[in-house]
């Protein structure tokens, strides 16, 4: 009874998890998947949403900037909007150039929050990060405050999958499929493209800010280390890539898909010697590096391929 | 005056140690910008593979580190072809953005690799403690910095050579300024490409050798300086390699400068940002002037 106990308990950590790294992947696909906007930052949106939610959050600790107390329904929108800020800003410089270009910055911004929350003690207490996060219903009994806290998760999933998928058959989201397409034609037809390009890229920026956010929640516990740019943005990637870039079920599928490969492949290696549960964590890394290289050769679409909504 | 020689001794020198290896680094970026049109993220973690290509000989034969050079070239070059066959080729007719992930991807695959085989942990390639030579009693200069500086600039006009003067170079410099117009001439593109990825291999393979040499290596030393080496290209033009060897210089300079008490007694940027210096740069040239300082173009 216990372990199966033990793995309803994990299925449900699973899922909670998977849950929010799929809302950072819904970010990502407006940006990449409608748009066409490269982000190498993710790490960095999602670092700042975290923090801000647990500064808005905690309690006073004199350790570092907080001690608002504030519930859910505040930190998690104080969250979204710091994150929206920084892609803005990052989006108003770089939105007119070639995607290279905004690719370069937000690794670069991604890399300069690091350092940030790394060096300002006063405000994140530095290497040491922010604990005691307060998460919601955790006041409840043993297994019903995973179960509210997934519930909570896969009740925000829902929205945004519903909001987004409108978004993307509505006028707005064909701009976007026209701008990623051909940019030209789309300025021809007398569409502001950079305006839609800062939209979707702020938006996305707010979604992967409100993942960091309930990241901050459920762990209870950020350090610098979260924003590590390569793991967060690079899995997030491999997610949207796998599930179908431009297709919101895709992203959907692609973040638990993806997540519970990563997941429970770590029971296997935590199995193994010391010596090589350290190489194959590596080794995972280079393995989702692989399978990126084979989609994007073999399997461009991902697995759920874009629908385009047809005009009446 | 020991202000003046403080200043030099441990900013100025520095900085144009950095400089010339930041500057060997944007040149093979640059490259591959111009002629594959695609910000290869991965360039940071063959500047790494280079390193531990001399670490490995250093291990097994205890030559000086620059005579590894040659077997870091090689088996960087070697490498870096692989790769192109096997990840970058399959793509190349495709949207270049898709090339900018796939180098983002084989980033990751490269470090995980270097990672498996030879850990996380901080290694030298030369041991001992280093003593410099004392000039006017009060100028120190270390030798090792020396050799890097010298290195770097004969690699440099080893590229100068290729670019001006053999055939390959030049048909290289032609698909950098239009490749429709080069392909129409008969150039071999796939001949220009291989060219690219091995001069960007053998200059990266020395970068890494030479920044382990002038402090150390581990398996992250790649991704720290893609940054200043992509900031360092931005400045110098993408596309244009001459300007990539100024705008390394500039960076360089620029970060270890920036430590330096300009105003008051502490240190005009904090030691913890230095590496913001080479961000900040890179931010205000995408706002003012994203052709770079030399009036470059504008992808």
């Amino acid at each position: 009874m216990d372990s199966l106990y033990g793995i309803f308990l994990y299925a449900i950590y699973l899922l909670t998890m998977g849950g929010i790294y799929a809302v950072l992947v819904m970010g990502l696909n407006i940006q990449w998947g409608f748009t066409g906007l490269f982000n190498a930052g993710i790490a960095g949106f999602f670092a700042v949403g975290a923090y801000t939610s647990a500064i808005i959050s905690t309690a006073s600790s004199g350790r570092h900037l907080g001690g608002l107390s504030l519930p859910l329904w505040a930190s998690l929108p104080g969250a979204m909007i710091a994150s929206a800020l920084i892609a803005w800003a990052v989006a108003w410089i770089c939105i007119r150039l070639r995607s290279d270009y905004l690719a370069i910055a937000t690794l670069g911004i991604a890399e300069i929050l690091r350092l940030v929350l790394k060096n300002e003690d006063w405000a994140t207490n530095g290497a040491r990060g922010i604990s005691r996060i307060p998460k919601p219903f955790e006041d409840l009994p043993e297994p019903w405050n995973q179960i509210a806290m997934l519930l909570l998760v896969l009740a925000i999933l829902l929205v945004l999958y519903l909001l987004l998928e409108r978004a993307r058959r509505a006028p707005w989201g064909r701009v976007m499929t026209a701008i990623r397409e051909n940019e030209a034609a789309a300025r021809a037809a007398g569409k502001n493209v950079e305006g839609f390009r800062i939209e979707a890229f702020v938006l996305g920026g707010a979604l992967m800010g409100l993942g960091g956010a309930l990241m901050a929640h459920h762990v209870k516990f950020i350090d610098p280390n979260m924003a590590e740019p390569l793991s967060t943005t690079f899995i997030v990637w491999v997610m949207l890539i796998i599930g179908g870039s431009g297709n919101n079920k895709g992203a959907l599928f692609g973040a638990f898909l993806v997540w519970t490969l990563w997941s429970t492949s770590e029971i296997v290696t935590t199995r193994l010697p010391a010596e090589w549960e350290l190489k194959s964590a590596y080794l995972r890394f280079f393995l989702v590096g692989l399978a990126l290289q084979i989609i994007l050769q073999r399997y461009p679409a991902g697995i759920l391929k874009e629908h385009r909504p047809i005009g009446k | 005056m020991n202000e003046l020689i403080g200043f030099v001794n441990f900013h100025l020198i520095p900085g144009i140690v950095l400089g010339s290896i930041y500057a060997l680094g944007a040149i093979g970026l640059t490259l591959t910008f111009g002629i594959l049109r695609f910000a290869n993220f991965a360039h940071g973690e063959t500047m790494t593979l280079g390193a531990f290509v001399a670490l490995v000989v250093i291990d097994l034969t205890n030559w000086h580190v620059l005579a590894t050079l040659p077997f870091a070239m090689l088996l960087t070059v070697l490498t870096v072809l692989v790769m192109d066959r096997l990840f970058f080729r399959p793509l190349r007719t495709g949207p270049t953005v898709i090339l900018l992930i796939a180098s983002f991807g084989l980033m990751l695959m490269m470090r995980s690799a270097i990672q498996i085989i030879w850990g996380v942990d901080l290694e030298t390639l030369s041991k001992g403690l280093a003593i410099p030579w004392v000039l006017f009693e009060s100028l120190r200069i270390f030798p090792k910095h020396l050799l890097i500086v010298g290195a770097a600039l004969l690699l440099m006009l080893g590229v100068h050579g290729l670019l001006r003067h053999t055939p390959i170079g030049k048909a290289m410099r032609a698909m950098s300024d239009s490749p429709e117009l080069a392909r129409m001439t008969g150039i071999d593109t796939e001949r220009v490409v291989m060219a690219t990825w091995i001069t960007g291999a053998v200059l990266a393979a020395a970068a890494g050798v030479l920044l382990a040499y002038d402090t150390h290596l581990d398996s992250r030393m790649g991704f720290r300086v893609l940054l200043p080496i992509f900031a360092a290209a931005l400045l110098g033009g993408l596309g244009r390699p001459y300007g990539a060897m100024a705008g390394g210089l500039v960076i360089g300079v620029a970060e270890e400068l920036s430590t330096y008490s300009w105003i008051g007694d502490g240190p005009l940027v904090s030691p913890g940002y230095k590496s913001g210096v080479a961000f900040a740069i890179m931010i205000a040239l995408l706002i003012w002037r994203p052709s770079g300082l030399f009036r470059g173009r504008v992808f």
